[in-house]
């Protein structure tokens, strides 16, 4: 399935931003306001910050492909976030987000087939001494088996 | 009744907000009056959710708990493991910086104050800047992100530094596979980290700081975030720091999923609102960081270190610890152990003593093949090293780093070829891309393993070569450490990357 974009006009973003403008580098907490609000940072949102902040078009969009965090479509209705590091890896966390990947039917980064999920990789949530763990939207859940991750997939409706 | 449940990510993590709600549910259908109060860890992770409830000679713990438990704890019918601060993990310690951490509740600043918290501040207000960065230069206090380098004679060239406006930085981009202690910080005691920020801004005159915080800790944003804010109500944050006349206020900022955002010029790039890519040195962030600005960037641990040396004084911290190593390392025990979780302790416990005695093994009670140190480009320590004391120099003579002294426990199904690799795709999926050693030199390393696997002998050579190229020409940590893990690997677990080849002859 294919997923609308929303297509915020450029005063739209401009009132988002606004209480940002005086912070000492702005465009970080700018860029999360975006995607905060819009579930990306929407193209028209690239030429907005780069007036707003005298910076190239290029600069912008530069600066939102390097980071990980920042999406140019909207994810599925959940994200969920499984760790790859070394710490869940020692507890089977690499088998854990194949079996994941393989009931949803989809790969890295994708989202299932009903857009209730996006699934993508991370690197350490910090629960080292209680892996393996994920993270649905911001709650991050640890010691996770199959039967934990698939309460988790069918709590999310994927 | 007071019972305290930890608000701590690890423990939700495992149920403890459920555990809380049981509670509360089993307490008002029995008529009991319960106060539920939320601490942070105490750092026993392999007992979270670890819930205490308060009685005249302590408090006494139980854990794991689960949320069915509510009734028997309530009852008095669930075993429980004692006085929590008589357990023996707590007892081996020496918590400095840990020292309030799952003691206190996280926002509560009176409790902060009451059990110690503020008298450092207080103390160093009332000294020069000179004296200031001499204590911490007394105190030996090293970086604890990683590069051990020495805090004070970081302090002083900011302080030396002649500038309009100079700014206190935090590094609290904790990347890490295997180290917690940031986040258990900032989760369970964020003034701590706050007070240190303070008093570093007074040493070398800072009147502005940022914590630069992961994306991927919502609860430590959210912690700190609620804790910045109360400070500021309260005057320790503003234009007379507790009516001191010293002014500093500081804000959170929270990174985009980036790792190579840990290295600190990265961060500062990221902070103005850059791609993230590492500046050369120099010029030094201590003279031209921020906004090309004098900076002190120092990992949450250093900082948050400063307030007990200030409140305990530079002595007590330098008497700590082993050879140059000074003071306390916060020990993260994760992975596959039996007991995972933070141990703060004087540097100089050897690493065997670490993974056997304090650890006791794996989890999974398979044999310890093999211990991560330092994080993902950290070297692969083998049993036959475990006599290793914990300190900077001691793991440099090993082939290792001690990193920001996370511990990462490998059992024997652990394939160390598939380690090693892993830490080269690693490395190619968070490279800046500005240095070629390390852009291109992962992706290869990737590609030189799988040859590897497939038989081909030559490629140990190539290897080892394009190790060598990654470590001497890139720029920062990311591309220059991640060698530590792959040749530590290929050399200490030489049967893991024979197997295949010989198999396929």
């Amino acid at each position: 399935m294919t997923f609308s974009s929303p297509a915020p006009s450029d005063e739209e973003i401009r009132t988002l931003v606004a209480p940002l403008t005086g912070l000492e580098g702005p465009l970080l907490p700018m860029l999360h306001a975006v995607q905060d609000a819009y579930g990306c940072i929407p193209d028209a949102a690239l030429q907005v910050l780069a007036d707003l902040l005298n910076l190239g078009r290029a600069e912008v969009h530069g600066v939102v492909s390097f980071y990980h965090d920042f999406r140019k479509v909207p994810a599925g209705r959940h994200i969920l976030r499984i760790c790859r590091a070394e710490a869940c890896q020692s507890m089977g966390g690499a088998a854990l987000a194949d079996a994941t990947l393989d009931r949803l039917g989809i790969g890295w980064h994708d989202t299932t087939a009903n857009g209730a999920v996006t699934v993508e990789p991370v690197y350490c949530l910090g629960m080292c001494a209680c892996a393996p763990a994920a993270m649905l939207d911001d709650r991050v859940v640890a010691r996770l088996d199959d039967a934990r991750m698939n309460r988790l997939l069918d709590e999310a409706g994927a | 009744m007071k019972i305290w449940v930890p608000m701590d990510s690890a423990a939700r993590a495992v149920g403890a907000d459920e555990v809380a709600t049981a509670i509360a549910r089993e307490a008002a259908s029995r008529g009991i009056d319960v106060q539920i109060a939320r601490n942070g860890t105490r750092g026993m992770i392999w007992l979270e959710p670890l819930v205490e409830v308060e009685t005249d000679e302590g408090r006494v713990g139980f854990g794991p708990v689960a949320p069915e438990d509510a009734g028997a704890l309530l009852d008095g019918t669930l075993d429980s493991l004692g006085l929590v601060e008589d357990l023996d993990w707590m007892r081996r310690q020496t918590r400095l910086t840990f020292a309030r951490c799952g003691v206190t509740e996280p926002l509560d600043l009176d409790g902060y104050a009451a059990r110690g918290g503020l008298a450092g501040l207080r103390r160093a207000a009332a000294m020069t800047p000179d004296a200031i960065v001499q204590q911490v230069t007394d105190s030996g206090l090293r970086g604890r992100g990683g590069a051990g380098f020495p805090t004070g004679i970081k302090w002083k060239t900011v302080m030396q530094a002649r500038a309009a406006q100079k700014y206190i930085v935090c590094n609290a981009d904790e990347g890490d596979s295997g180290t917690f202690a940031d986040r258990m910080l900032m989760e369970g005691d964020p003034f701590t980290l706050i007070e240190g920020m303070i008093i570093a801004g007074i040493g070398v005159g800072a009147t502005r700081g940022y914590v630069y915080l992961r994306s991927e800790y919502p609860d430590a944003i959210r912690v700190m975030n609620a804790a910045v804010q109360i400070a500021r109500e309260r005057g320790l944050l503003g234009p007379s720091v507790l009516d001191t006349g010293h002014q500093f206020d500081m804000e959170i900022r929270k990174g985009a999923g980036a790792y190579v955002c840990g290295e600190e010029t990265s961060l500062l790039n990221s902070l103005e609102g850059k791609r993230g890519v590492v500046r050369a040195k120099p010029p030094l962030p201590a003279l031209s960081g921020f906004l090309g600005q004098p900076t002190v960037v120092n990992n949450v641990i250093s900082l948050a270190s400063v307030p007990v040396i200030f409140e305990r004084g530079a002595d007590l911290y330098a008497g700590l610890g082993h050879n140059r190593s000074r003071g306390t390392v916060t020990l993260q025990i994760a992975g596959n152990a039996r007991r995972g979780g933070l141990f703060e302790a004087g540097f100089g416990l050897s690493l065997g003593e670490v993974v056997n005695d304090i650890a006791g093994g794996t989890a999974s009670g398979r044999p310890v093949k093999a211990v991560q140190v330092g994080g993902p480009l950290g070297a692969y320590m083998r049993p036959d090293q475990f006599d290793t004391p914990m300190g900077y120099e001691e793991f440099d003579e090993q082939g290792g780093l001690i990193g920001h002294a996370g511990l990462v426990l490998f059992d024997d199904t652990a394939d160390m070829m598939q380690m090693a690799r892993f830490a080269m795709e690693f490395c190619a999926v968070e490279s800046c891309g500005k240095c070629t050693p390390c852009r291109i030199g992962a992706v290869r390393g990737v590609e030189t393993i799988d040859r590897i696997a497939a038989g081909d002998a030559r490629a140990v050579a190539l290897l080892t070569d394009l190790c060598d190229t990654m470590r001497d020409g890139s720029l920062c940590a990311l591309g220059g450490f991640t060698p530590y893990p792959v040749m530590s690997a290929l050399r200490g677990f030489p049967d893991d990357f024979a197997t295949r080849k010989e198999a396929a002859e």
